[in-house]
C-alpha cells in the first residue's frame, strides 16, 4: 500500500522507538503535523520556540541516552533550531532535527519561506541531508539515526520539501543501514592500550583526566573502576562530571578556568595523564605550550581521531570507544598484575592533600546577603545530590559545577562548547519528560532565564514540575566579573535593569513563584519548594543574591593551570612551588 | 609545506561544499581544486593543493576523514607521485612576437589550439611548477588570459587510491 512521505516519516520515527518530538508547526511541516495527528506511539511536545524544540530534544538525549528528536518548519523555524543545532555539535550531542523545506520546484527561486537549511546548518552537524526523492525518505532517516549515535555522537539534519510529504509511495524501513564512507572504530589498537598500561605503571605522578566522552560513552563504570583499581587522582572537566562520581575523595573536583586549585595542579604537574574522552579544551588547559613546558607522558583515548593533537601533541594516541578500550587497560593490567609504585603514588597523594588542603572553594559566607554558592549547596543537600541539574550560562553554571558534587553520569546537563544562554529551562523540560519520576532543577541566572522564559508555558502544558533555582544578582554575573578584572570596573551594559517580577511572571504562567532575600529563608524555601505538596508543580525560585560575588579560582586568559588567581583567602598565602623530588615523608 | 590531497568522495550533491566549507571554516589553505567523477559514476576524484605546517595537514587529513561523504584520503606527498597541471592560455601573437611565441610553446612542449591574425592559444600540461615557469618565460605584456586547472595528481608505480 502506497503512503504519503508525511506518514512515512512518521512510521520512520516509530521503527526507531522514538517517544517524544520536540517541534513547532508551520507550512512545510503541516502534512507531518496531520500524520503525526493521525497516531498516537509518539508524543508531540509542542514548545513556544523552536531553540527551545533543540535544547529539549537535546537534554532529553544527554539524559536518557536515547537520539533526541526535533520537527520544525522551513525558514524562520528551521533558523530558530540553528542555535539548539550548534548547541549540540559542540557537546556531541546524537539529535536528529527535522525541518520543513518549501516544495522541490520551488527551491532557488526565494520561495515564501525558504532558506537553505542543509547550507546554514553545514559548519555544525555532525551530518545532514536534503531528500528531494520520496523513495530515499526511510533510508534517509535510518541514516539519520545511525550517523547520530554511532561514532563520536552529534546531531543530524534531516530537511524535506513540502512536496515529498505529499507524494506517495511503499513504506520498507530497512533492518540496518551501512554507509561506505563512515565505520566508526570502537576497539583500541592493542599495541597502543599495552603501551597506556606500561607508561601507567611506571608513572611517579598518574592523573586520569574524564571528559564528555566517558558520558557519551556510558564508560562510568569502568573510569571508576580504572581509578580504584589503581588508587589514582582524577579529575572530571564541565562536560564529564559525575562520570567519576564527585563526591569520592579521589576525585580532586573540575579542572580548568574554573576549576579547583588541587585539580589543575595536579593536571600542570602529573608526569602521566590518561584522558578519556576529554579533547584539551582551551578553557581546560588554557596555552597548551605552558602546559607542556612540565614535562609529561599523555594517553588520549577518543573515538575521533580529530581530537587527537589538535591541540597536545600526545605520546599514546588511541583511537576508539572509552568503554572497550578502559575495558582491555583494565583486564590487560590486571592479568599483568601491573601497577604503580605504591610509595611514589603515596608522595603524589601527600602532595595532592596539601593542594586539597587550602580549600580552594572556600568562601565568606554572610548572614545579610544571600550567597550563591550556598544556594547550591543547600540545594545539594536538600535533593541528596540526586537531582538532575540543569543550567545556563554563567557565573551560576560555574556554581552548579563547582557545589554540586554530581554522583553519577547524565545528572549534569549544561551547554559546555558553545555556552549557550536560554538552555537551561527547555532543557530542564527535556530532562523532566524523559525522567518522570527524578527530581529535576534549573540552576539559572536572570539574564539567561529571559532568553527562553516563555518555556514555563510549555511546563504548564506538560506538567513538567522542574524547580527554577535563578541565582539572580540583577547582573550578567559572568560579563561582569570579566569587567572587574580586565576593563576597571566599567560595567558596560551588564546591569539586568528593568527586572520583571519573576514571582509574578511564574505566577501568570500557572506555576508557583517565590522570592527569598534572606539567607535565613533559603533553606526554608528550598525544601518547601522540594515537598511532597509542591512535587507535582514547577516551582520559580528567585534568590537575591549578592551582586559582587566572583567565581574563583580562575585562570585567565594566557595563563597556565598554576597561574591561577585565588580565592580571597587563598591569596595570602605562601605557597611553595612544586618540586619534583621534593621528600614527601617530611611534609606530614 | 605544500602537500597535495587526493580525495575519493561519494558523487553527491552538497559534497563538494562541505571539504570547501570546512577548509573555510577551519583556515586552512586552499591553493587549488580539482574534481570530477571517476570511472565508477558514484565516486569523484578531488586533488587539493594546500600548504601548511605537519600538524595542520594532519588535522585537514582527519577533519576531512571526518566527513560522512569522504571515503578516503591520501597525502601524495608521503610517497612517490605523478603531478600535471592543465593550462590554456591566450597570448598576443604580432609581428615578432609572433614568431617567438611558436618557439617558446615548442620549448616547453605547449601546442597552439586556437590561432587568429593577433593571437595564440596555447594549451601546455606540466607540474604546476613547469607552468610557472613558462609564464615566467615569456614577456608579460603579452598574455592576454591564463586558465589553469589546478594540479591532479597519482600515485607512481602499483600504488593506487581505490575503495
Ligand atoms: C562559562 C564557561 C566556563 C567554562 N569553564 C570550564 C572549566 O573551568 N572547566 C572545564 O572543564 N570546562 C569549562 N567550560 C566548558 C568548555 O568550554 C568545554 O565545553 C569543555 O571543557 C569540554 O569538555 P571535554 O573536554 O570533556 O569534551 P567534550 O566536549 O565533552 O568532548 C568529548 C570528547 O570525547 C570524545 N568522545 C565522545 N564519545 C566518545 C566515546 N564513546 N569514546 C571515546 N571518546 C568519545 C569526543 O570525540 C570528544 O573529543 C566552560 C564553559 C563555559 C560556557
Ligand atoms: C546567547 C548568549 N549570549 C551571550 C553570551 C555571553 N555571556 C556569557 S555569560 C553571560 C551572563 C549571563 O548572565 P546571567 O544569566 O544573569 O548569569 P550570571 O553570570 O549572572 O550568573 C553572558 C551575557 C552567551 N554565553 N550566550
Ligand atoms: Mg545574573
Amino acid at each position: 500500500m502506497q503512503i504519503s512521505g508525511a506518514e512515512i516519516l512518521v512510521r520512520s520515527l516509530q521503527e526507531e522507538g522514538v517517544e517524544f518530538v520536540f517541534g513547532y508547526p508551520g507550512g512545510a511541516v503541516l502534512e507531518i503535523y496531520d500524520a503525526i495527528f493521525k497516531q498516537d506511539q509518539f508524543k508531540h511536545v509542542l514548545v513556544r520556540h523552536e531553540q527551545a524544540a533543540v535544547h529539549a530534544a537535546d537534554a532529553y538525549s544527554r539524559s536518557c541516552n536515547k537520539v533526541g528528536v526535533a520537527l520544525v518548519t522551513s525558514g524562520p523555524g528551521a533558523t530558530n533550531a540553528v542555535t539548539g543545532i550548534a548547541t549540540a555539535y559542540m557537546d556531541s550531542v546524537p539529535m536528529v532535527v527535522i525541518s520543513g523545506q518549501v516544495p522541490t520546484p520551488a527551491i532557488g527561486m526565494d520561495a515564501f519561506q525558504e532558506v537553505d537549511m542543509v547550507g546554514i546548518t553545514r559548519p555544525c552537524v555532525k551530518h545532514n541531508f536534503l531528500v528531494k526523492d520520496i523513495g530515499e525518505l526511510a533510508t534517509t532517516i535510518k541514516k539519520a539515526f545511525y550517523i547520530a549515535a554511532t561514532g563520536r555522537p552529534g546531531p543530524v539534519v534531516v530537511d524535506i520539501p513540502k512536496d515529498v510529504t505529499q507524494r506517495l509511495a511503499e513504506f520498507h524501513y530497512p533492518e540496518s543501514v551501512s554507509i561506505r564512507s563512515y565505520v566508526p572504530v570502537t576497539r583500541g589498537h592493542p599495541g597502543q592500550i599495552k603501551k597506556a598500561a606500561s607508561l601507567l605503571a611506571e608513572a611517579r605522578r598518574p592523573y586520569i583526566y574524564i571528559g564528555g566522552g566517558a558520558v557519551q560513552g556510558n564508560a562510568s563504570a569502568e573510569v571508576t573502576e580504572l581509578v580504584r583499581m589503581l588508587g589514582l587522582p582524577c579529575t572530571n572537566t564541565l562536560m564529564g562530571l559525575g562520570a567519576y562520581p564527585g563526591d569520592d575523595r579521589q576525585c580532586l573536583g573540575m579542572l580548568g578556568m574554573h576549576g579547583t586549585y588541587e585539580a589543575n595542579m595536579a593536571m600542570q604537574y602529573c608526569d602521566v595523564l590518561i584522558a578519556v574522552g576529554a579533547r584539551f579544551d582551551d578553557r581546560v588547559i588554557s596555552v597548551p605550550s605552558h602546559f607542556l613546558a612540565q614535562p609529561k607522558k599523555i594517553v588520549h583515548i577518543d573515538i575521533d581521531p580529530s581530537s587527537i593533537a589538535k591541540r597536545v601533541k600526545v605520546d599514546v594516541p588511541i583511537v576508539g570507544d572509552v568503554k572497550h578500550v578502559l575495558r582491555d587497560l583494565i583486564d590487560l593490567m590486571k592479568q599483568n598484575g601491573q601497577r604503580p609504585d605504591a610509595a611514589n603514588l603515596a608522595g603524589w597523594w601527600m602532595q595532592i592533600e596539601q593542594w586539597r588542603s587550602y580549600n580552594s572553594l572556600l568562601y565568606t559566607p554572610s548572614s545579610e546577603l544571600i550567597k550563591p554558592q550556598y544556594v547550591v549547596q543547600k540545594l545539594y543537600e536538600i535533593t541528596g545530590g540526586d537531582a538532575i541539574i540543569t543550567s545556563d550560562v554563567g557565573q551560576h553554571q560555574m556554581w552548579a559545577a563547582q557545589y554540586y558534587p554530581f554522583k553519577r553520569p547524565k545528572q549534569w546537563l549544561n551547554s559546555g562548547g558553545l555556552g549557550t544562554m536560554g538552555f537551561g529551562l527547555p532543557a530542564a523540560i527535556g530532562a523532566q519528560l524523559a525522567n518522570p519520576d527524578a527530581q529535576v532543577a534549573c540552576i539559572t541566572g536572570e539574564g539567561s532565564i529571559q532568553m527562553n522564559i516563555q518555556e514555563l508555558s510549555t511546563a504548564k502544558q506538560y506538567h513538567t514540575p522542574v524547580k527554577v533555582i535563578a541565582l539572580n544578582n540583577r547582573y550578567l554575573g559572568m560579563v561582569r566579573q570579566w569587567q572587574e578584572l580586565f576593563y576597571g570596573t566599567r560595567y558596560a551594559e551588564s546591569y539586568m535593569d528593568a527586572l520583571p517580577d519573576f514571582v509574578g511572571i511564574a505566577e501568570a504562567y500557572g506555576h508557583v513563584g517565590m522570592k527569598i532575600e534572606n539567607p535565613a529563608d533559603v533553606e526554608g524555601a528550598l525544601r518547601e519548594a522540594f515537598s511532597p505538596a509542591l512535587k507535582e508543580r514547577l516551582v520559580f525560585m528567585d534568590f537575591r543574591t549578592d551582586q559582587s560575588e566572583n567565581v574563583f579560582p580562575m585562570i585567565q586568559n594566557g595563563k597556565g593551570l598554576d597561574q591561577m588567581d585565588l580565592p580571597p583567602h587563598m591569596r595570602e598565602l605562601q605557597i611553595a612551588p612544586f618540586e619534583n623530588n621534593r621528600d614527601y615523608g617530611n611534609m606530614c | 609545506m605544500r602537500h597535495i590531497l587526493s580525495i575519493l568522495l561519494e558523487n553527491e550533491a552538497g559534497a563538494l561544499s562541505r571539504v570547501v566549507g570546512l577548509f573555510s571554516a577551519r583556515a586552512y589553505n586552499i591553493d587549488s581544486l580539482t574534481v570530477s567523477t571517476t570511472e565508477d559514476p558514484t565516486l569523484s576524484r578531488m586533488t587539493i593543493v594546500t600548504h601548511g605546517s605537519d600538524e595542520v595537514i594532519e588535522q585537514i587529513t582527519k577533519q576531512l576523514n571526518k566527513l560522512i561523504e569522504v571515503v578516503k584520503v591520501i597525502d601524495l606527498n608521503e610517497s612517490d607521485h605523478i603531478e600535471r597541471e592543465l593550462m590554456l592560455i591566450k597570448v598576443r601573437a604580432t609581428g615578432k612576437d609572433r614568431e617567438e611565441m611558436k618557439r617558446m610553446a615548442d620549448i616547453f612542449r605547449g601546442r597552439i589550439i586556437d590561432v587568429t591574425e593577433k593571437t595564440y592559444t596555447i594549451e601546455l600540461t606540466g607540474t604546476s611548477e613547469k607552468l610557472g615557469a613558462f609564464i615566467e618565460a615569456i614577456d608579460r605584456s603579452v598574455i592576454l588570459e591564463t586558465v589553469r586547472t589546478g594540479a591532479s595528481g597519482i600515485g607512481r608505480g602499483e600504488r593506487i587510491l581505490k575503495i
